[in-house]
């Protein structure tokens, strides 16, 4: 019996989350099979990280370690990043350019497409020991993930059953894709964040703009971000996906002195930035969108933080701990001042952004507070009750609900209840 | 001063940097620094692939004081102390006076419970100017080993 069955769901609204989905180990490795190794897309790399043959990137799917490389024909394949031998990692590097992939323990090599070449010694020496005479290298080939890209965005699944990209993403995340990856992408760099807590956790807190001016004074305090400004929440049909988006400079000082009325920390002292060019936006997409948290299920964030620019990919390492891997990015066309302009913005997210550094805070305060309290549930009613679909205003959670129900049918739950 | 004096006072500036950042002296920390300063905290994993991304960036000693400003007021972080260990200095006078400077150094965190953990490993890489005989940074590189950051960067390195 999965061990997800044992959960409770005191609400079908999923206003009632489950302490135990964060902390229970059984759910963990039930979710690297149901999710990660499940009917889903999850994110891979950008294709600007590999632009020719033989360059590779190594990651993690959930907590599979993947080796992500482009072929000779210039598709690109995701493989288990571990010989089919006696499992060795294969590739240790983060990233780099290779020809073939030789593991370093007995040398099995393997080309591009993840097929063994070749076996030393596979004749033995002298006619005695190697491989059996009937060893046919030909059938031995990676583990494999069907991939597939959209506007450079790389994706990857393990499962023959996952719907295709195009429809697993829906009008809305493609809409907010073509926006962003409009023109050719130049990197920036990583940046890496290792958080004690479960990964939903921080699906959770990406889905909740709510919190955003209220654990992250910094926005509040400069106006980046207020939510009284004009914004909302945009999901896919299944609730999985989730697009916040906000305008700069569309409140005003009023409601956001009603809003924030009994707060313990005021928003608004006078502070002022002796250097304020971080929080200067140049208008770079036909609407109006300053800030955008687009969360695509189960591993991906894209942000665009005025001019800051970034995916963040959830790699999980256990129930207790997650990596948020950031990848920044302009465009090739940027001039030096405007990337000068998003380095400077990237200040703003990352480990040590001025926006953001609170979020692994909170991750792990919740990790740590509940771990006694499995059979308790979290609340999730800020925005409303009932019925889970579009808004046009930013004090909400509801998408977090979303996740959740979406998480619900991939676990089984409804189905395995029902039987 | 002569060149050994001015080394000396090179020295002296390092390790007050490591000190006011444990005794959580930032304002005053800040005052190490010139007007015109660069601050980075690097990753070494952009610092070795050639990629231009910071960790964490300052321009000139405003932006310095905006980051204090805002860990003062506006930034809700994990409350610890910081211990620096800071390694052996090996300097450089330059032709134009400046000097360069190169140390290892450890971080250390501790919690409000007393829990310690090595937080960060790394690297600077100092350019120690002269200001009425004052010695200041006008430019502090700080290339992080650990660049998997644990939990957040709120304090500096």
């Amino acid at each position: 019996m999965p061990t997800a069955m044992s959960l409770e769901w005191p609400t079908d609204d999923f206003s009632r989350i489950p302490f135990a989905a964060y902390l229970d180990e059984d759910i963990y490795v039930e979710e690297q099979e149901r999710i990660f190794r499940g009917p889903v897309w999850s994110y891979l790399a950008l294709e600007a990280e590999i632009p020719n043959t033989g360059d590779f990137i190594t990651t993690y799917v959930g907590d599979t370690p993947v080796l992500v490389n482009r072929q000779r024909d210039g598709q690109v394949s995701a493989f288990v990043n571990r010989c089919m031998h006696r499992g060795s990692m294969l590739k240790r590097e983060c990233r780099g350019n290779a020809t073939m992939h030789t593991c370093l323990y007995h040398q099995w090599a393997y080309d591009l497409t993840g097929q063994l070449r070749a076996v030393p010694f596979a004749k033995g020496h002298m006619g005695r020991g190697g491989l059996p005479p009937d060893f046919d290298i030909k059938s031995v080939k990676l583990t494999s993930m069907r991939v597939e890209s959209y506007q450079g965005v790389l994706f990857g699944t393990f499962s023959d059953e996952t719907e295709p990209l195009v429809d697993y993403l829906g009008d809305n995340v493609r809409a907010e894709l073509d926006r962003v990856f409009n023109r050719p992408i130049s990197l920036l760099g990583y940046q890496r964040q290792r958080i004690l807590g479960n990964w939903k956790l921080y699906n959770d807190n990406v889905r909740d703009p709510n919190h955003g001016a209220l654990l992250h004074m910094f926005h509040a305090t400069f106006g980046l971000y207020r939510p009284t400004q004009r914004g909302g929440v945009k999901m896919d049909d299944r609730h999985r996906h989730n697009i916040s988006y906000s305008m700069m400079g569309t409140s005003d000082d009023e409601a956001d002195a009603e809003a924030f009325a009994g707060t313990q920390k005021v928003f608004d002292k006078g502070f002022r930035l002796e250097d304020p060019s971080m929080l200067q936006y140049d208008k770079e997409y036909p609407d109006d969108v300053s800030l955008t948290i687009l969360s695509i299920f189960p591993n991906m964030v894209m942000q665009q933080i005025t001019n800051s620019l970034c995916t963040r990919q959830i790699q999980t390492r256990g129930p207790g701990e997650l990596e948020l891997y950031w990848t920044y990015f302009g465009y090739e066309d940027d001039d030096e001042k405007m990337t000068q302009h998003r380095l400077n913005q990237a200040n703003l997210v990352g480990p040590g952004g001025l926006i953001s550094m609170e979020d692994g805070e909170a991750v792990e305060m919740v990790h740590r507070a509940v771990k006694r309290e499995q059979d308790e549930h979290g609340i999730v009613e800020i925005g409303g009750k009932g019925e889970i679909a579009d808004h046009d205003y930013l004090v909400t959670e509801i998408p977090i609900r979303g996740f959740w129900s979406y998480y619900y049918d991939l676990m089984g739950i409804e189905a395995e209840q029902a039987a | 001063m002569g060149a050994s004096g001015e080394r000396d006072a090179v020295v002296a500036l390092m390790i007050d940097y490591v000190h006011l950042i444990d005794e959580d002296r930032l304002e005053d920390w800040v005052e190490l620094f010139t007007d015109d300063c660069t601050y980075k905290i690097l990753s070494r994993e952009n610092v070795d692939a050639g990629y231009p991304l910071e960790l964490l960036s300052c321009h000139n000693k405003g932006m310095l004081r905006d980051r204090v400003v805002s860990l003062r007021e506006a930034n809700l972080y994990n409350l610890h102390t910081d211990k620096h260990v800071l390694g052996m200095v090996r300097t450089n006078q330059e032709s134009d006076g400046a000097w360069t400077a190169q140390a290892n150094f450890s971080v250390y965190q501790s919690t409000l419970d007393g829990e310690s953990d090595l937080f960060a490993v790394g690297t600077y890489r100092d350019r120690v100017v002269f200001d009425d005989g004052r010695p200041l940074f006008a430019e502090k590189i700080v290339v992080n080993d650990t660049f998997a950051v644990a939990r957040m960067l709120s304090t500096p390195i």
